[in-house]
């Protein structure tokens, strides 16, 4: 029985890879978490699509102000430092390649680094994108976090995707409650364990081969 | 002497014929101009193609307008969220279109219809199903799609402080899409909470310069939508 990384867990791994003074964009979900877990030393300036750059933690509700929401539409603040742009802007910060990391949750991932995170492809479901085709094209690194399986048992990640894509190639490394998985040319290959989860576990829950890491046997 | 200082919301928005294309400012609840949206309720113009990246929420603003049987096309890049209930109920009835864009996409559209640029190449969905059908081209060793430009007979705006030339200030992130849809509609509709004198506010301080906009009305108390919906209300 494994033990392996809680949500916030996932976030505070996820947060030791980014280097000091990135300009990051978080998802919704286990992404928003890494915000709590800046390493010692580092500051991270947070982009959220809808028009800020230096996005701050959650407002008190004597702070609270309206028109201060995050893409996620919810209420936030603005750090010193920080600007506001119109939607072209922001967007021109995504595509432009001016952000350095984004973290996203998903609902598969494949060994080739495609990403599917939008949609289950039900004829009768409300499809919707927002910016997560922009993201993923634009932002130099796309970090994915997400648990290792479904609900169900099933593997997130897989040799090809599913579900309808987001992007094509473009994931570089995912993080999961059992594992830390670099996207290669090869594909997936580990690079480090959750505590207490072996690493034929992982290779059993993940839905492609999995390659020990760099160096070992 | 220019003047676009319209007395009345009701005013503002009377000529808006059925079949119209609108686009209406906002993110979710922030910078929705909620009191142009329920005058157009009032009005009552049908048939209408709205441009806005949500599709509102509660039974209020965009989505009241929705309900009221007003609006036969959404383009938008994000339909539902955790309030949004008329939009998917009238989707899944069959009773409203959807053309589902990328929020980027939909920005740089609508900015490009301001700029006079008819179309441009963006890698934003190369290789998806938002792609299919979509003129592709290869640049620099990468691929990109073609993407037309996006434009509007009105836009209904949300702002916080204008002058009667038009221009316009906004607050934080109610900015958001509102000076790309001024630029790209030919009748420019907009609330401000503060109408000031020309000249007091200071022009390296403009975000829409007046040329862009042709109506402003002062509304100085507007309700917010997640209030309006705290409080369980519903519009008319």
């Amino acid at each position: 029985m494994s033990t392996g990384w809680n949500r916030e867990q996932i976030a505070a791994r996820v947060a030791q890879d980014i280097p000091d003074g990135s300009y990051v964009n978080l998802g919704i979900g286990i992404p928003e978490l890494v915000a709590q877990f800046v390493p010692e030393g580092r500051e991270f300036i947070y982009h959220t699509e809808n028009g800020l750059l230096g996005m701050g933690p959650p407002p008190s509700d004597e702070e609270r102000d309206l028109d201060l929401m995050n893409a996620g539409k919810k209420y936030v603040t603005a750090m010193p430092g920080a600007a506001y742009f119109h939607h072209a802007d922001s967007f021109s910060m995504i595509r432009g390649g001016h952000l350095d990391v984004c973290v996203l949750g998903t609902l598969q991932v494949a060994a080739n680094g495609d990403i599917a995170n939008w949609s289950t492809g039900e004829l009768d479901a409300v499809p919707a994108v927002g910016g997560a085709m922009d993201l993923v094209q634009g932002v130099k690194q796309i970090f994915v976090v997400t648990q290792h399986t479904t609900k169900t048992g099933e593997p997130k990640l897989v040799e090809r995707c599913t579900y309808p894509l987001t992007g094509v190639g473009v994931v570089s490394r995912v993080y999961s409650d059992l594992a830390v998985i670099d996207i290669t040319p090869d594909g997936f290959q580990l690079v480090e364990l959750a505590p207490g989860v072996t690493f034929d576990e992982v290779k059993t829950k993940t839905g492609a081969t999995l390659r020990p890491p760099a160096g070992s046997n | 002497m220019i003047n676009k200082v319209c007395p009345t919301v009701a005013q503002a928005v009377a000529d808006i014929p059925d079949g119209a294309t609108v686009m209406v400012g906002g993110f979710g609840a922030s910078g929705s101009p909620i009191e142009l949206l329920h005058a157009l309720i009032d009005q009552g113009a049908k048939n209408l193609t709205v441009i806005n990246n949500n599709t509102g929420n509660g039974e209020v603003g965009l989505a009241a307008l929705i309900a009221n049987g007003q609006v036969s096309k959404m383009i938008c890049s994000f339909p539902r969220s955790s309030q949004s209930r008329v939009f998917p109920k009238f989707y899944k009835e069959g009773k409203i279109a959807l053309d589902l864009v990328p929020q980027g996409t939909l920005a740089e559209r609508i900015r490009a219809a301001g700029a006079g640029m008819p179309a441009f190449y963006t890698p934003t969905t190369v290789g998806t199903v938002l792609a299919e059908g979509k003129e592709q081209r290869e640049f620099e060793g990468r691929t990109y799609v073609l993407e037309r430009w996006l434009k509007a007979d009105y836009a209904l705006i949300k702002c916080e402080t204008a002058d009667p030339l038009g221009n316009l200030t906004y607050n934080k992130t109610a900015r958001n899409f509102s000076p790309l849809m001024c630029m790209a509609a030919t009748t420019t509709i907009v609330q401000t909470r503060r109408l000031v004198e020309r000249g007091e506010i200071n022009p390296e301080h403009v975000v829409t310069p007046g040329i862009f906009v042709d109506r402003v009305v002062e509304v100085s108390e507007p309700v917010h939508e997640d209030i309006l919906i705290a409080e369980g209300r519903r519009y008319p």
